[in-house]
């Protein structure tokens, strides 16, 4: 069978100016390749960094900020585009090769109808009349399962829902009847229910139009369920390459071990316990005239983790400013070991504050780039304990030693960090005012698989070393199978389920937690299948599936 | 921020207004003739005696040039340097604070900015006693509302991102997040804007010179030069140019070594050296 796309010992490299003056080659993918059938999908997985965007973009001869193509081929079709002119290469993208973006919101133009950039690029390829390219619109968006194919398309950016953008960014990458498709993590910026809907209508798409697909994620029970083949990257290699049941069911290089593993830990939930360290009672919250929260009441036993799931725009967030008190209720209160707290930041002691401490989801921003790590971490200590020179220095050490990094990092800038380094520093500054109750607002989400879950086992390790208690939002189910001991799911700012994990996490379900849990990818083959007959079956929870909010 | 890391153009720039500083102080041992002395006939050509001609009364222009550094680098540099410290201040504390504070503040600064500044200035400096100190602030105080403009909005970018909040959160004064949160976040942008509004402060003490509120006669400014002389150019004599020269060699130089500062400020490895 001839191959759609053939990717022969690719290598690509981007040559990095240092101040100084000097060049440094660095190689961003080495000796990879592969091939993808027509009506095939190959899976390309791998933590940031690791070269599949490189790789995504090189099938459209493209390469982002001085990145070049050194050696290797890229035959679409038994065609070299690497070696295509700029005449050439226009010709291919968009017309026989598109690209779907992570992000549908920042992709589309918001000051245009959908349906007029749907069809841009087959009329500028003059490959079918605007008449003609309306109508496969239209077929597209109803293959896709979007509300009123036929006028869908007469909608702004801003007035439908981030799933449904992504299915209509969709349609523009299949309207001009490409060869082949680039998936750049699709579905990574949805939610889980939204991602479900989002996953089953490329996979019809790309059974119906027999088109080749790149499918690119750092999610292995996402690409699971829609590749045929998948391919491990790391580091710009390749790890293994193979069939997608042979990687899942059988691996065989360690690193793609250590990636279908995840997500399995699981923690023995701590007793329920009277003596709260945090109470939530009644709560109703909001911006100005809209509420956010509804009547939320919460309990955190002292020294356990109580787990916020929720989907975005379900109030998590907006519950942990309350709890900081960035954000005065409307109603309800906050105890906090047994005594009430000041509705505000401003009326609460520096005692008050220094018993909460905060870990925030986006490390980079949570931490003054100007700062020294030594500084970032030691500041706390000045204000609270009053701690200097040595003395400080002596215990951020420690600090730093607690979260497993070394003293070399003290007089480094945050931006010398990685991602999972930067969050750990931001542990560290938490730690350091000997906090009573740490909210933690996804503080995994924005890492790679393999290094969130060291993150949560540090945390599980300072959590039993100093008996801190968690407020732990997220919105994946995996990770509260693994920290918590309390769950409580929030829906539409309402807890809709409150209690000890194993009573949440076991049936009988509420619809909405039914819909969350079932909705959660698993690392088996057919699992989306099955899961979108078990939806047929039982009548859709009304508005709880496609018509969420706007991401 | 040490000497070698220096690339060769902000070394010119510093070499550069080291060098009008230099004439700035020295100018009595430099300068060939007094400042203020009709030494020649009436814009005299290059060369001869006087090695840059002389001006519309007679007076060497090179002296002159060299004087003028004095009043000009002074003024302007000591006005832009009073406006940045009162409309950053006033900017950040208005965000900071929020609410009422901002709300008057910015209120009051579109007041001032409403009245063209030229006529400000004419204003306000006819009423007050002519002094070179309230020459300095009347310039400063009229500028600050543009630093003050800027300073806000830059700094409204930082105030909402995260590490800012996590200092409130830390039980922070309002010092502490002004100078230690938001100010070293802000610089690159400001330190842009500092480049220009020298020039323009420059601009602005000729403009009020010409009409006889700014640096009193006979002491030399360079932007009163360019006035005094302006009608030279009809009768192709350069004695107008040469101080308009200076002026515009002095900007650059500032601007070189205020890009060279931007760079090492918003690159965040590099700022290692300086934070």
């Amino acid at each position: 069978m001839p191959e759609m796309l053939s990717v022969k010992n690719l290598r690509i490299e981007v040559t990095a100016r240092q101040t100084d003056g000097s060049a440094t080659n660095l190689v961003l993918v080495d000796d990879v390749s592969f091939d993808v059938g027509k009506g095939r999908v190959l899976g390309l997985i791998g933590e940031s960094g690791a070269g599949k965007s490189t790789i995504g973009l090189s099938a459209l001869a493209y390469g982002r900020g001085g990145v070049r193509i050194e050696s290797g081929q890229i035959l679409l079709d038994g065609q070299d585009i690497a070696r295509l002119g700029l005449r050439g290469i226009r010709a291919v993208r968009g017309a026989r090769v598109a690209y779907v973006a992570q992000s549908a919101a920042a992709a589309f133009n918001p000051a245009h109808k959908l349906g007029r950039q749907v069809i841009e690029a087959s009329i500028r390829h003059g490959i079918m009349t605007r008449a003609e390219a309306t109508k496969r619109a239209a077929y597209l968006f109803g293959i896709l399962g979007l509300p009123d194919p036929d006028t869908f398309g007469e909608r702004f950016p801003h007035q439908v829902s981030g799933g449904q953008l992504q299915r209509a960014m969709t349609a523009m990458a299949l309207c001009a009847n490409p060869e082949l498709i680039v998936f750049d993590e699709p579905t990574t910026a949805l939610d889980v229910t939204t991602q479900i809907e989002v996953l089953a209508a490329i996979k019809h798409a790309i059974v119906e139009t027999q088109t080749a697909a790149l499918y690119i994620t750092h999610d292995l029970a996402v690409v699971a369920q829609i590749s045929d083949d998948i391919m491990v990257l790391r580091h710009g290699k390749t790890v293994e390459y193979g069939s997608t049941r042979q990687i899942i069911e059988a691996p065989r290089a360690d690193y793609t071990r250590a990636l279908v593993s995840i997500r399995q830990t699981t923690r023995q939930e701590a007793r329920p316990s009277d003596d709260a360290q945090l109470r939530v009672d009644g709560m109703t919250a909001g911006y100005s005239a809209m509420d956010v929260l509804h009547d939320v009441s919460l309990v955190l036993p002292r020294g356990q983790t109580l787990a916020v799931v929720g989907e975005s725009g379900s109030g998590k967030s907006t519950l942990a400013r309350v709890i900081t008190g960035l954000l005065p209720p409307k109603a309800g209160t906050v105890s906090f070991s047994g005594a009430a707290l000041p509705p505000a930041r401003k009326d609460r002691s520096r005692e008050q504050l220094r018993r909460i401490q905060m870990i925030y989801q986006m490390a980079d921003t949570a931490m003054n780039p100007r700062q020294k790590i030594r500084d970032i971490v030691g500041r706390p200590l000045t204000l609270y304990f009053g701690m200097r020179g040595t003395a400080k220095t002596e215990r951020v050490k420690e600090l730093l030693d607690q979260i497993e990094m070394g003293p070399q990092f003290l007089d480094r800038f945050p931006a010398e960090l990685s991602g999972g380094q930067k969050q750990r520093v931001a542990i560290a500054r938490a730690l350091a005012a000997k906090p009573e109750l740490i909210l933690c607002d996804e503080p995994t989400s924005a890492l790679d698989p393999l290094v969130a879950e060291g993150i949560l086992k540090l945390l599980l390790r300072l959590q039993a070393e100093t008996a801190v208690s968690y407020l732990f939002i997220t919105h994946d189910i995996a990770i509260v199978r693994a920290i918590a001991d309390r769950v409580a799911v929030m829906h539409r700012g309402k807890v809709v389920r409150e209690g000890v994990k194993s009573a949440v996490l076991s049936p009988p379900f509420d619809d909405y937690t039914d819909l969350l849990l079932r909705s959660v990818p698993e690392m088996e083959i057919g699992w989306l299948e099955r899961v979108l007959d078990g939806r047929r079956a039982v009548p859709q929870v009304p508005g709880a599936a496609i018509e969420l909010e706007r991401s | 921020m040490t000497l070698r890391s220096m690339p060769i153009s902000a070394r010119i720039g510093l070499a550069g207004i080291l060098f009008v500083f230099a004439c700035a102080i020295f100018a009595p041992i430099i300068a060939p003739y007094d400042e203020s002395a009709i030494v020649g006939e009436v814009w005299a050509p290059m060369g001869g005696d006087f090695l840059l001609g002389t001006d519309n009364l007679g007076r060497d222009l090179l002296s002159r040039l060299i004087y003028g550094a004095r009043a000009t680098l002074f003024v302007a540099l000591s006005a832009t340097v009073i406006s940045f410290s009162i409309g950053m201040f006033l900017s950040f504390t208005a965000v900071v604070s929020g609410g009422v504070v901002d709300q008057v503040l910015s209120r009051l600064n579109d007041l001032l900015m409403s009245v063209p500044a030229l006529i400000l200035a004419l204003v306000v400096l006819a009423v007050l006693p002519q002094n070179i100190w309230i020459l300095i602030v009347v310039m400063a105080v009229i500028d600050s509302t543009r630093v003050y403009r800027i300073g806000r909005a830059v700094a409204l970018d930082v105030s909402v991102m995260d590490f800012v909040e996590a200092a409130w959160l830390r039980g922070e004064g309002k010092l502490w997040i002004i100078f230690r949160e938001i100010l070293p976040n802000t610089l690159a942008p400001l330190l842009g804007e500092f480049g220009l509004r020298f020039a323009f402060s420059i601009l602005f003490l000729s403009t009020l010179s010409f009409l006889g509120l700014g640096i009193q006669p006979p002491i030399a400014d360079w932007g009163g030069m360019v006035k005094d002389n302006k009608d030279g150019i009809i009768f192709g004599v350069s004695a107008s140019l040469t101080p308009g020269a200076a002026i515009a060699f002095l900007v650059v130089c500032v601007n070189l070594v205020v890009d060279w500062l931007i760079n090492t400020t918003s690159s965040l490895k590099g700022a290692r050296d300086n934070a």
